[in-house]
């Protein structure tokens, strides 16, 4: 359990280094320093409002961040130009917290959407692709339903389909069980590690639930007051002596994380 | 309200009108730069976005275009009875419509109908992450999203006027020959007569303006959403204010250098 390693840079699938992000007077990544391991699963994990979610976007290009380092796939992300970062992206997926479905739009013209509008794939390809990926996450038949006809499990489903669709290197993942049914949850949390197993990606989950990290993860980071606070494995985590990783597993009220 | 807070108000008031200028600005220059540069809009898209603010607003700019030649040939015809010229009702018609009534009164329309339609879709894409999502997926969410409808109410709100002037002008015709009884044949003479190509030409010149306008605010005040459901509201009643306001601004402008 220490502060990130560094690690060689093929093993890595993304790194922030010293990154710091404000909002107005809120500084909300503080010095944030962590590696994301190449084809593992590293869920962060962290209370609301901690700045889990700022993470992902600054990964993406979202947003900009204030200070620091920032690499994704071996590229420095706020270096990039709209085109290198527009190739980036289709090297990366990303499952968001509500799926942020295209509710115009089918279930199959979601899930192909890069395929059709950015690859320009022919469309018997493309409905080929969909139809595999959507049986990868135990979806058949759904193609030409809309996002609006389907449950928040099934559109959790879809979104994750269309996050690994173009076969990304890396998958970012955003709260991935939040309004879902336990045994939903536990189902999404397998296709996680049954994708990481099949298409070898790299996994970074961001989430406050504490069963689906030791069920999925090779590596957790616990993110507290802008900054990774512990690190390491499941089994180490859970006798970490760190008081927020303890306040934070035990769901306790009184502790260092703020109420 | 204290005078620091009445001034500050003013401020912030000032401060958001620069800030949706510029904003409104540089959204245009993206438009435009994208518009000229490959890859091209995309036909489905630009289609899809033709029928719903040119073939889905055809209904209501015939009813509005209708009454208002109707309504317009009553009221001329109250001042030219004073003169005994009843005949010139025709030309104040066919000049009103073409000139200014049916591009602005089509541009309100359309403003009300599929400019707020355009923010509250943007708005609500921006706060479910959609236009997030979109970038993820290596897309350009100014390409995609703003140049159809931009790209789109220009073409087809003159397409619009075309359609507000000539029911306009048969709506007046109506009035004049039918409830009034002015003599038909002199009634299409006159409507043909003093009716130049300019005028016309003008009036769609306008429309496509005013297209491109109230467009260009719906998708910036939508696009530009933050927050929830409320805001999203904010911007969508915005859009119609804002648009409204430009339309009768460029109106002028447009008036005051073709005809100035």
């Amino acid at each position: 359990m220490s502060a990130p390693a560094a690690a060689p840079a093929a093993s890595e699938a993304a790194s922030f280094l010293q990154v710091r992000k404000a909002y107005g007077e809120r500084q909300v990544l503080d010095g944030l320093s962590l590696v994301v391991p190449a084809q593992r699963i590293l869920v962060v994990m962290g209370s609301s409002g901690v700045g889990k979610s700022t993470l992902l976007r600054l990964l993406l290009g979202l947003e900009p961040y204030d200070a620091g380092s920032l690499r994704l796939l071996g590229h420095e992300v706020a270096r990039l130009g709209p085109e290198a970062h527009a190739r980036l992206m289709l090297r990366v997926g990303m499952l968001f917290q509500f799926g942020a479905l295209f509710d115009s739009m089918t279930v199959g013209e979601n899930v192909g959407f890069a395929l059709s509008h950015v690859r320009r794939l022919p469309r018997s390809e493309t409905r080929r692709i969909v139809r595999e990926t959507l049986l990868l996450v135990g979806l058949k038949n759904v193609e030409q339903l809309r996002p609006s006809e389907i449950s928040g499990g099934m559109r959790k489903r879809v979104a994750l389909a269309r996050a690994i669709a173009h076969r990304p290197e890396v998958l970012l993942v955003d709260e991935p069980t939040s309004g879902l049914d336990p045994v939903t949850a536990d189902a999404i949390g397998q296709l996680i590690v049954q994708l990481r197993n099949r298409l070898g990606v790299s996994v970074l989950a961001i989430s406050h639930d504490v069963q689906l990290a030791f069920r999925i993860a090779d590596r957790i980071s616990m993110l507290h007051r802008g900054r990774i606070v512990a690190e390491g494995a499941p089994e180490e985590m859970r006798s970490s002596p760190n008081e927020v990783v303890r306040q934070f597993l035990a769901g306790r009220a009184h502790g260092p994380i703020p109420v | 309200m204290s005078v620091a807070a009445a001034v500050g108000r003013v401020g912030g008031m000032a401060l958001d009108a620069v800030r949706g200028f510029g904003g409104g600005t540089l959204l245009l220059g993206q438009t435009l730069g994208r518009l000229l540069r490959p890859p091209f809009v995309a036909p489905r898209g630009l289609l899809e976005q033709c029928l719903r603010v040119g073939v889905e607003s055809v209904p209501v700019v015939l009813v509005t275009g209708a009454f208002t030649g109707m309504v317009l040939a009553f009221e001329s015809a109250i001042a030219f009875r004073r003169f005994g010229s009843e005949d010139l009702i025709a030309t104040v018609v066919a000049l009103a419509v073409t000139r200014e009534l049916g591009p602005v009164l089509t541009g309100v329309m359309v403003a009300g109908r599929v400019g707020s339609a355009m923010a509250a879709e943007l708005g609500s894409m921006r706060i479910t992450e959609q236009i997030d999502a979109l970038v993820t997926l290596a897309t350009d969410p100014v390409r995609f999203l703003v140049v159809p409808r931009v790209l789109a109410a220009t073409l087809m709100l003159p397409c619009l006027v075309l359609f507000a002037d000539a029911i306009g002008i048969v709506g007046g015709w109506l009035v004049g020959v039918k409830a009034l009884g002015n003599n038909p044949v002199l009634y299409e003479k006159r409507t043909l007569q003093y009716l130049e190509l300019a005028d016309v030409s003008v009036g769609l010149a306008k429309a496509a303006v005013f297209g491109a306008t109230l467009a260009l605010v719906g998708c910036y005040l939508g696009y530009t959403v933050r927050g929830g459901a409320r805001e999203v509201g904010v911007a969508v009643t915005r859009s119609v204010v804002v648009s409204l306001i430009l339309i009768l601004v460029f109106d002028y402008l447009l008036t005051a250098w073709f005809f100035g």
